[in-house]
């Protein structure tokens, strides 16, 4: 059953959200986004459409958790065993996580028609689909403990393992955790907050023209998905080759002392601990100069991203009127000058 | 808005929704169960198609039920799975019926918001996995007394309806007159997404999904009335009745006129996180703001205006609280779940050690399908994998009810001292992870400024806009504390009341039948009424505090604490350290 989706390049505004799924489409290493905001800003209709958008990846045939052909130390036991397949093409999976889901169907399992008949065999579940790809859950700040324990500890490992009825199996699993929600529904564990490279706030546009023009071309889609599809399609294809050039690109996207300089400086100005907000910031960076074509990571990057990268990284301080992202803008303007 | 006008809304709401539930998510029905109620269900059954589907939902619905999930005896019969559709799949192509919506907490919420958003259900339980059509609209049964209880705002966002009937007799009831539409020339779609977006603007609206609504009620409105194209009359259809009812503010009226009404306070929205500034929201709304054809504008908005909720001024003057409003009442999320103790709430996979108890039967039934292949057949083998425990929802955490005395009498005293406590214990709050609601009382009344929530920083914002002055209206806001605190408790979480005040009541109750002789002739009514309700407060068992923010402790404070079985402590006495053990003490208790 497949369902219309909204174009990526047709989603009005929310510059922050799409910029952060676009460095994940680029680098997918950056340890996931976390879509946090408003109802009905479009948080699920930009993961949905980001989907769609991603240019398709080369898997190996037949293989149930779509390993790389050119990364043969990642593969999974049936890939090792068979040593060499053919490599397909193959979409991305943008995997859903539905809220509701039972842990049997999130790590994998047996699979229960053929264990009826005496057999065992194992079922993948939803981290092996999501394998190389993402994984999507819209309201994770609802989604049960148990289920977030278990999510770190597989992203955190890359790999999922199962036990049951003797069965042993260890398969990888590493994908890019997309979380959204609201935050007034509940508040998100602060572990699990920690696992996201990037955050962003979305909010409802405020101004008349861009709110009319969301509903103008929400309202073209629900009537007439196909023909609003082939009027983005030249945009989407735009959008898709931008993603694959900047991923050609990136390995080669340079980063002078100057900029490691000012990011390690950022951090130390915002207290953030540890080496990961530094690290994910020149990451993000450097994606972002590869969307933009660049050879070399600028101030300019870095000031796009240290929002999204070191916003949620701050220590809390429950009574500090400023909002996390107004402290990275203060500290930033001190540190360039801007 | 008379009794027999929301009637006829309700009827005219019906018949929009009837014609495809889903695209418009549903209605919101607020109104008591009664023969209104029954009236307006039994027309809804009449006015959609025979056949439609029409499922009940019970509040407490587990997710097998709700979702689906695997039929355990027909799957060992057939001998492999068979799925047992959800009662959202079986709901496919019609009306969900929620009762005491009010009451839904932010699981099902969701999970009805997903349903609602995607049209299908996307399954992942019980080893099954699957995608089951789900489209359907939703019509919520909301009882709600007080303005704070309300469905779930992601739930009501999405229903284009929100109806009131409470104020709706059987008399009301007689057939209403079809309104005929009088204007049909067709107006254009752009236009008309203009003019949705630019009334819901004007009545202050946030939410985009309401402006979406409103023109997907206006092409059914269209659709029912035979037209091919929306006309000025289906605008203004679908502007009574979705945009009125989700009024923020009040539009000023078209002229000038002598004394327009002041704007309300503007406050960012909650969900907003920074302060929208003025200038953007007077901006969309100013006169400046100019639209190819302001005209259309100005008479669909005069059709909201004259749908606007009766006590939505009293509602923006209570500054911002109850349904209508962004906020939250904060309780959703907030659900503590436990493996020992509380309503059990459902099951899952896990071992029954540390004090977690084991479902037996569900144990069994996780066993079931795995015995061929454990190929034990002298017995049933039960795993490791297959326990199952029991979770279940505690009786948990704190909710500290604030009270504060904004009057003159005590602004003038230390009005920001008594904030600052306030801070004090907000933040001793914060560190139990305890939710705080604040009410403010000065003048008439008594004002909620803050449902309970767990966001402090929501907190302390809201006390910083509490201006002082006025009279004390002590006994108001002792009584909107302990009805705060009483609902508190009914949702499963211990309140407990500080009441920060100099104790120099000078209002009686509104409803007390007294003579209004001012001030120092209502001072003894007034004190008697605040000390039958600091006893109310007594009697319920709530704990309590009660600072004394007097420059000299004030003995009618401390016999108001007394009545109120409350601890008794003089500010001036207080320092922090002092203020947050005596809180900590009275949630002990």
């Amino acid at each position: 059953m497949t369902r219309p989706v909204y174009p990526f390049a047709a989603i009005v505004g929310q510059e922050d959200m799409k910029r952060a799924m676009l460095i994940a489409a680029v680098d997918q290493g950056i340890g996931g986004v976390l879509v946090f905001g408003d109802r009905g800003t479009g948080k699920s209709t930009t993961v949905r459409a980001l989907a769609a958008l991603l240019p398709p990846m080369k898997v190996m045939q037949g293989c149930r958790y779509q390993c790389d052909p050119a990364s043969p130390d990642a593969w999974c036991a049936d890939c090792r065993s068979a040593g060499k397949g053919k490599a397909v093409t193959a979409p991305v999976p943008v995997v859903d996580l539905p809220l509701g889901a039972t842990e049997d169907r999130i790590v994998g399992a047996l699979d229960l028609e053929r264990a009826l008949a005496g057999a065992k065999v194992f079922e993948p579940g939803l981290l092996a689909r999501a394998n190389r790809g993402f994984l999507y859950i819209d309201e994770v700040n609802l989604l049960e403990d148990h289920l977030v324990d278990l999510l770190l500890d597989v992203a955190a490992s890359g790999e999922n393992v199962v036990e049951r009825e003797g069965l042993s199996i260890r398969h990888p699993a590493r994908f890019v955790l997309i979380g959204s929600g609201n935050p007034e529904e509940g508040e998100l564990r602060p572990q699990l907050i920690d696992r996201f490279g990037l955050s962003v706030e979305v909010r409802t546009p405020t101004d008349l023209p861009t709110r009319i023009e969301v509903i103008r071309r929400r309202d073209m889609f629900d009537r007439d998905p196909d023909g609003f599809a082939e009027t983005w399609r030249r945009a989407q294809d735009k959008l898709r080759r931008q993603i694959t050039a900047a991923r050609t690109q990136l390995p080669a996207v340079t980063v002078s002392d100057a900029i490691l300089e000012r990011a390690a400086r950022l951090c130390m100005a915002l207290g953030t601990d540890g080496l990961r907000g530094e690290l994910t910031l020149i990451r993000a960076a450097r994606a972002l100069a590869a969307l933009g074509g660049d050879a070399a990571a600028a101030d300019a990057h870095l000031q796009q991203v240290a929002p999204m990268v070191l916003s949620h990284r701050l220590r809390r301080n429950p009574l500090d009127e400023a909002v996390a992202s107004t402290r990275v803008a203060r500290a930033m303007e001190e540190l360039f000058g801007a | 808005m008379s009794g027999a006008a929301a009637w006829a809304d309700a009827l005219q709401a019906l018949a929009l929704f009837a014609a495809d539930p889903a695209a418009l998510g549903g209605i919101a029905l607020r109104a008591g169960a009664g023969p209104v109620r029954d009236s307006f269900l039994r027309r809804m059954r009449q006015s959609l198609p025979h056949g439609t589907p029409v499922r009940h939902l019970p509040l407490h619905i587990g997710d097998d039920r709700l979702l689906g999930g695997l039929d355990l005896p027909a799957t060992l019969r057939a001998g492999k799975p068979v799925a047992q559709p959800g009662l959202l799949t079986e709901a496919d192509g019609g009306v969900v019926v929620l009762a005491m919506a009010e009451r839904v907490d932010a699981a099902l919420a969701v999970r009805l918001r997903a349903a609602l958003d995607d049209g299908v259900i996307l399954l992942q339980r019980d080893g099954l996995s699957r995608v089951e059509p789900s489209r359907f609209g939703i019509v919520a049964l909301d009882e709600g007394c007080e303005p704070e209880e309300h469905p779930p705002d992601a739930l009501l966002d999405r229903l284009a309806f929100h109806l009131d009937l409470t104020r709706v007799s059987l008399r009301d009831m007689a057939e209403p007159p079809d309104r005929l539409a009088t204007d049909t020339a067709t107006i254009q779609p752009d236009h008309a997404i203009e003019t949705l977006c630019h009334v819901a603007a004007t009545l202050g609206i946030p939410s985009l999904r309401a402006p979406m609504l409103a023109l997907r009620a206006a092409r059914a409105a269209a659709a029912q009335a035979g037209r091919k194209d929306i006309a000025e009359a289906d605008l203004t259809i679908a502007a009574r009745l979705v945009l009125a009812p989700r009024a923020r503010q009040i539009p000023a009226p078209p002229e000038a006129e002598d004394s327009p009404p002041p704007p309300p306070p503007e406050e960012p929205p909650a969900d907003d996180p920074q302060p929208q500034p003025e200038q953007t929201q007077s901006d969309q709304t100013g006169p400046d703001q100019t639209l190819p054809d302001q005209p259309l504008s100005d008479v669909v908005l005069e059709a909201a205006r004259a749908a606007l909720p009766l006590d939505l001024l009293a509602r923006l003057m209570q500054a911002e609280s109850g349904r209508g409003q962004a906020r939250s009442p904060g309780r959703a999320g907030q659900i503590q779940m436990s493996l020992k103790r509380g309503r059990p709430v459902g099951i899952r996979q896990g071992e029954p050690r540390n004090g977690a108890r084991l479902h037996l039967l569900e144990t069994l039934k996780a066993a079931a399908p795995w015995q061929a292949l454990r190929q034990r057949a002298d017995r049933f083998e039960v795993r490791r994998e297959d326990f199952r425990i029991i979770r279940f929802r505690q009786r948990l955490g704190t909710t500290t009810v604030f009270a504060v005395d904004a009057s003159g009498s005590a602004a003038m005293h230390r009005l920001a001292e008594a904030k600052g406590a306030v801070e004090l214990l907000l933040a001793d709050c914060y560190v139990r992870r305890d939710q705080v609601a604040l009410i403010a009382f000065r003048g008439q009344d008594a004002a909620l400024l803050l449902p309970p929530t767990g966001s402090l920083l929501r907190a302390k914002r809201s006390l910083a806009a509490l201006p002082g002055g006025g009279a004390t209206p002590l006994a108001a806001g002792i009584e909107a504390a302990g009805r705060l605190a009483d609902s508190v408790r009914r949702a499963g979480r211990t309140p407990v009341i500080a009441v920060l005040t100099d104790a120099r009541a000078n209002v009686a109750r509104l409803n007390g039948a007294r003579d209004a002789g001012g001030a120092a002739a209502g001072r003894p009514a007034a004190e008697a009424d605040a000390l039958e309700a600091a006893r109310a407060i007594g009697r319920s068992g709530i704990a309590a505090l009660l600072v004394d923010t007097s420059p000299r402790p004030n003995p009618f404070a401390h016999r108001l604490a007394e009545a109120m079985r409350a601890r008794y402590v003089p500010l001036p006495y207080a320092e922090a350290g002092a203020l947050s053990r005596a809180v900590r003490a009275a949630s002990a208790a």
